[in-house]
């Protein structure tokens, strides 16, 4: 059987989506067997592929960069699933939202630095004025809140996806 | 000229992107490390009451939540003024253990251990953790279940993996049960030897890599961490110790209150990620690197047995301070073995069963400052708070802030050795990723305030072209 094509992103998050993947523990090994990861923070590819089956996105969107990417993957995936309260509904990036990015920025390089004191502009992506969910730049096919998500109920996603439904998550997830 | 951009350093956590500029013979001319992403937490905490910052600053990092908690919960003791009961600094302590062993773990076999195992210019389409679970097999199990077990271990006592609230401003919410200790010690032989098989395989092969570790970031640079009065490793609290390039010591038993005095912070242009220096050596010039390395170069000793036994072949192995950033690889295992011993003492300890494990007050000081060794290095909290005790001001520095400057000239060191802009190869950029992996920097971590590090690695010519770019 063709093994499906599995892409994770990290946008503007913690990354303990990410870890409560990881800790479905050995079962990343059964997973590995019906499933290649194509892109991700674990493997090596440099650019996001086309014609990915499931792309598990973790984080809000926060910076002109993951606008980009997220559209990016979009267009390249045939499910999109917004992994954890971040992705779901902005979450702590969006604690922020409240004050002018430019007061955010002269907090940490101007006030907060004592030497070579300015806001970094070079190489760096523009910050967006608010941390967005997902689903306020793209469809999102399955939504799945926690932070994190528990380990459980990210393998159960994986499962149904990979068996070809959409997973019915009524009961098996909570915000927080 | 031209310009090679790898975008984003790929099998670390978070957001970074490298540019390497070359001149016209393709020799490499100027390098920089970005860190792309900022968060604001240092901002937007402001008028939150202290007591939900360490909930809230936890979220800077999923990897190692613990440490956030830890720094944070000790800096909210500090504004309650209260001593917190022995055995709930056990009981955090314990925690702590358990978050070394499971990023650590992370660290070697499901990010770097591909580049060690498959080979540095290995297929990048296989140079990952499936692939080592491919080609070696038992290597990647006793990975999987040596990351397991330490998050088992924070999930016995905090209840939950990620983001637990177990530990609190005046110690911890629950005390230890004689079923859960079981537990724990149930799964610590298995747990000390697959590290113990790791740290042999590892010895066996270090010698293959001398080009690495030769080239791999050895400028001399201080070391800081966290030591005990009598120089014994810490993680969880002591003071802080700097060393210099010839392990003298230059500050010891540092007091929280005091780090300003030896820590300056600087802008860096070019990335998110302030530049922390050493203030008595001025910047740039105050280089200084945390983590396992460093930590083992400040400690006199680990202070458990097999831990020392493995301290003392790897100073005499490399030297009384170890210069190559490739050996934070190896200064990791050595820290996972004191880990799992220390573990094993705590819960030996009758102590660790005591009810008494919280200390309870409002506000009594109106500036706190907590102080811990994350996995990747000394993690800083410092708050300030009004009467009510809503935060006013807060500071964060994180341990792959204070390696900025050393990942900097490490990324710069193997670009010179290994770029060659005449016949570029992607083993060679690997290697340049490599090194940053060798510090193994949280980027979600440095990105609280500074970045989240999608690394991006951009090759320049001298005319401004990029004439390749990798991007994670």
């Amino acid at each position: 059987m063709k093994k499906a094509r599995v892409a994770t992103l990290w946008l503007d998050g913690c990354s303990g989506c990410h870890m409560s993947l990881v800790d479905i523990d050995e079962a990343i090994l059964i997973v590995a067997q019906r499933a290649d990861i194509v892109y991700g923070p674990l493997v090596d590819a440099q650019e996001f592929p086309p014609d990915v089956d499931v792309a598990i996105v973790e984080g809000a969107v926060s910076s002109q960069d993951d606008l980009e990417k997220i559209k990016r993957v979009r267009e390249r995936s045939r499910i999109l699933v917004a992994l954890g309260d971040c992705a779901v509904t902005s979450n702590v990036p969006s604690m922020r939202n409240r004050l002018p990015v430019k007061m955010l920025l002269e907090r940490i390089y101007i006030e907060g630095a004592d030497v070579q004191k300015g806001i970094p502009t070079d190489g760096v992506p523009t910050l967006l004025k608010q941390a967005i969910p997902l689903q306020d730049v793209v469809k999102v096919d399955v939504h799945v809140p926690g932070c994190p998500p528990s380990a459980s109920s990210i393998l159960f996603v994986l499962t149904e996806l990979l068996d070809g439904r959409i997973p019915d998550l009524k009961s098996k997830v909570r915000f927080g | 000229m031209r310009t090679i951009v790898i975008d984003p350093v790929t099998r670390i956590e978070g957001h970074a992107k490298i540019t390497i500029h070359l001149d016209d013979e393709g020799k490499v001319a100027e390098t920089a490390f970005h860190v792309t992403q900022i968060r604001g937490f240092e901002k937007f905490t402001e008028g939150r009451p202290f007591y939900e910052m360490p909930a809230i600053t936890a979220r800077i990092c999923g990897i190692c939540p613990i440490s956030h908690l830890l720094a944070s919960v000790k800096a909210c003791d500090a504004i309650m003024s209260v001593r917190i009961p022995p055995t709930a600094a056990k009981l955090r302590e314990l925690l702590h253990c358990g978050q070394i062993t499971q990023s650590h773990a992370l660290s070697f076999f499901h990010l770097s251990s591909p580049d060690m195992l498959l080979g540095f210019d290995s297929d990048p389409a296989r140079r990952n953790v499936i692939g080592v679970i491919e080609d070696h097999p038992a290597l990647a199990k006793d990975g999987i279940a040596l990351r397991k077990f330490g998050q088992q271990v924070i999930e016995t006592l905090a209840k939950e993996r990620i983001h637990p609230s177990w530990t609190v401003p005046g110690g911890v919410n629950a005390p230890l049960d004689r079923v859960a200790r079981d537990r724990i010690l149930a799964g610590l032989p298995e747990a000390k030897a697959i590290a113990l098989r790791t740290i042999e395989f590892f010895k066996g092969v270090v010698d293959q890599f001398s080009d690495e570790i030769a080239n791999f970031g050895n400028a001399p640079t201080l070391s800081a961490g966290l030591t005990d009065a009598d120089g014994n490793l810490q993680l969880y609290d002591g003071g802080m110790r700097f060393v210099d390039a010839s392990g003298k010591i230059v500050v010891d038993q540092m007091a929280p209150q005091d780090y300003q005095q030896f820590i300056g912070e600087a802008t860096m242009p070019y990335s998110y990620l302030k530049a922390p220096y050493f203030k008595p050596l001025g910047f740039p010039n105050g280089v200084y690197r945390v983590g396992p390395l460093a930590r083992l170069n400040v400690a006199a000793r680990c202070g458990t047995p097999l831990a020392d036994v493995e301290f003392a072949e790897f100073h005499q192995r490399f030297g009384k301070v170890v210069d190559s950033s490739f050996h934070f690889h190896y200064a990791r295992l050595i820290e996972i073995i004191y880990a799992l011993e220390r573990m094993e003492m705590l819960l030996n300890d009758p102590a660790i069963l005591d009810r008494h494990v919280r200390a309870t007050a409002g506000v009594n000081a109106l500036e706190g400052i907590g102080i811990a060794e994350a996995p990747r290095g000394t993690l800083i909290h410092h708050y300030k708070v009004n009467e009510d005790g809503a935060i006013t001001w807060a500071n964060l520095i994180v341990a792959t802030g204070h390696n900025n400057l050393a990942i900097s000239h490490s990324v710069d060191q193997v670009a010179r050795r290994y770029i060659d802009g005449a016949k570029m190869q992607e083993g060679m950029l690997n290697r340049v990723s490599a090194v940053v992996r060798a510090y193994d920097p949280c980027l979600s971590c440095s990105t609280h305030a500074d970045g989240q590090y999608p690394l991006d690695i951009q090759l320049v010519d001298a005319a401004g072209a990029v004439v390749d770019r990798r991007r994670s």
